[in-house]
């Protein structure tokens, strides 16, 4: 088992990590930015160091920097939580290089998934019903009208370098095709650097439902079932759940044969989630795969009674898992809090904190870094918490949801506890009614 | 002096990170000298930021009852050493790695106290991932003092050299 694990992050999830390596007797390292010093990462870990100033490519992107970090304090790993570096195949393969075990994905997972054009051919190879599109990339115009017609309109257009939903469009009708074939293009080229483009059939009003796998270092992976995460602005999530509203169990059991199909395709170690595409029939089709630890893991934490950051440090220290795969026994829900205006367009809110005071009782969890005093600073993203609930039943989940949010205290900054509360209150949602649309139609006025 | 008060004031200045503390009352005389004091550098289990704690040891002399004269002249020592340092500037380290004084071991320091350094004059190395980067000075004066030994590890903003500017 690692002795020192050094935390190549920040904020709630360095927290996180940092908690179940105190609870295994691991010492932990902890790096920030000048703008995190008076982090509570920074406090709770065992040792701090200081690597760069507060923009992130000179500090929590800075890899010589974290290496440095990692060789000065003797640290024999490195977990790089989710974003920042912890799908970098570039950073996967210098710890490795440096003796330092990288508690993620090896470089060739990284690259074969990040990649998405190569990756629905590994999925495609091995299986697994992926979204029917074009063969790699579109060599022109003329071949995207060919694909268009062969897959059926409405299609989408997607970068194959892209991410956050940039440089795609969504194309119902032949005469629209040109352009849209331009402009993603040309949206493309100037935010990946790549305007190689691929194209899909457009699945309407889908539900984002993603399957947890975990993959051992000896060839084997189980899944841990889903977590529908459809609630989404402009393809950020902001609430998740599990079991999905929209599931049975016999989807459950096809995505899930899908998803460790997914994971023994590329040998997969450590923690991971297949992302799918589920369409009003229960058809579902391979969307892309997250070779790192989830912001929402802590709703499949709750309802199958796992510390999935302690089963991701002991499979990338060698130790074999059952194999077994899991079912939700509870229902849990995630609430993103974002320190953002929701009535002005989620515009950041940075600043500080005057008044915190988090809410409690039976069936809530907290996961936050931010206390009474601290200082969100500008330079990063915008979520200062999380609020799960679990409960028996769906609709308990909602009450308690409700209820916490209510209680949840955060003066000084706009914070998105009120659109919450809406939500919680919203016909549909309690009914179970939504997909990726929903936010679209969703009244955002106070 | 109770004996929970002496303990008290143990546990305070080994958390502070000063090496060595005396403290002399009509009734007793304490001296305190804490590991780091030996190692001269880094403990394993300090937090770093603990380093840039301000002189403690002002603060337990102030509880002490008898402790007026011993207390006076501390307080205006502290004094005349800050309005020094005040006018002196801080180089500070720019990113996180090893610091070395020589261009390699064989080869005599970049700099020594007294010498004079201008902007562009190679100080240090700072060694990250087997790179090693030269750090040149960005302002003229004399060095008053070096704060890290060599082949010690520095973080990024650690205080390096203290320079009188000129």
């Amino acid at each position: 088992m690692f002795k020192k694990i050094l935390i190549a992050n920040r904020g709630e999830i360095a927290l996180r990590v940092i908690r179940t390596c105190r609870e295994m007797g691991i010492k932990t390292v902890a790096v920030y930015s000048t703008a995190d010093k008076e982090s509570l990462h920074v406090r709770f870990a065992d040792e701090a160091v200081c690597i760069g100033p507060p923009p992130s490519k000179d500090s929590y992107l800075n890899i010589p920097s974290i290496i440095s970090a990692a060789e000065i304090t003797n640290a024999d790993a490195i977990h790089p939580g989710y974003g920042f570096l912890s799908e970098n195949a570039k950073f996967s393969k210098i710890c490795s290089e440096h003796g330092i075990k990288f508690i993620g994905a090896s470089p060739a997972m990284i690259e074969g998934m990040g990649d998405k054009a190569s990756a629905k051919e590994t999925m495609k190879k091995a299986g697994v019903p992926i979204v029917p599109g074009s063969d790699g990339l579109l060599k022109d115009l003329a071949d995207a009208k060919k694909n268009a017609k062969k897959i059926g309109y409405p299609v989408i257009m997607k970068a194959t370098a892209g991410g956050g939903g940039r440089g795609m469009r969504i194309v119902w009708k032949d005469g629209e095709l040109e352009h849209a074939w331009d402009t993603a293009r040309q949206e493309a080229g100037a935010a990946f650097g790549n305007d190689g483009m691929y194209m899909e059939k457009y699945i309407e009003e889908p539900r984002h439902i993603e399957i947890q796998i975990v993959g051992d270092q000896f060839g084997k992976a189980c899944h841990l079932s889903e977590r529908d995460c459809s609630i989404q602005r402009r393809h950020q999530k902001l609430v998740e759940e599990t079991p999905s509203p929209f599931m049975i169990q016999k989807l459950r059991d096809a995505m899930g044969k899908a998803a460790i199909k997914a994971a023994l395709s590329v040998k997969y170690e450590g923690v991971g989630t297949v992302e799918f595409l589920v369409d009003k029939h229960r058809n579902f089709y391979f969307m892309e795969m997250n070779t790192r630890i989830q912001v929402e893991h802590p709703i499949t934490e709750e309802v199958i009674n796992y510390d999935l950051i302690r089963e991701q440090i002991k499979v990338a220290a060698g130790i074999p898992i059952s194999g077994k795969n899991y079912m939700p026994v509870l229902h849990a829900m995630e609430c993103r809090i974002n320190a953002e205006d929701p009535f002005n367009n989620f515009r950041p809110s940075p600043g500080k904190i005057i008044n915190f005071h988090s809410p409690g009782g039976h069936g809530i969890r907290v996961d936050t870094h931010v206390y009474a005093g601290y200082t969100i600073p500008p330079n990063y993203d915008s979520m200062i918490a999380k609020l799960i609930t679990v409960a028996q039943s769906r609709e308990e989940v909602i009450a308690k949801m409700h209820r916490a949010l209510s209680e949840f205290v955060i003066e000084g900054v706009k914070t998105t506890i009120p659109f919450h509360l809406k939500l919680m209150q919203d016909e549909n949602f309690i009914k179970g009614n939504y997909t990726t649309k929903f936010l679209e139609d969703f009244d955002l006025t106070e | 002096m109770k004996l929970n008060e002496i303990q008290d004031l143990i546990k305070f200045v080994a958390k502070s990170g000063v090496c060595e503390v005396e403290l002399e009352t009509k009734e007793v005389k304490i001296i305190i000298k804490t590991a780091a004091a030996k190692k001269g550098g880094r403990q394993e289990n300090e937090s770093p930021f603990m380093v840039q704690a301000t002189t403690p040891f002002v603060a337990p002399v102030q509880q002490m009852q008898q402790a007026a004269p011993v207390a006076d002249q501390k307080s205006a020592d502290a004094k005349k050493t800050a309005e020094d340092n005040s006018k002196l500037l801080t180089i500070k380290s720019p990113m996180i790695g090893t610091f070395y004084r020589s261009p390699s071991p064989d080869k005599p320091v970049f700099v020594n106290v007294g010498d004079e350094i201008q902007p562009g004059k190679p100080i240090c190395i700072i060694e990250a991932m087997k790179l090693f980067n030269e750090i040149e000075s960005d302002i003229k004066g004399k060095i008053v003092k070096v704060l890290v030994d060599d082949s010690t590890p520095v973080e990024y903003d650690q205080p390096l050299f203290l320079v009188e500017p000129n």
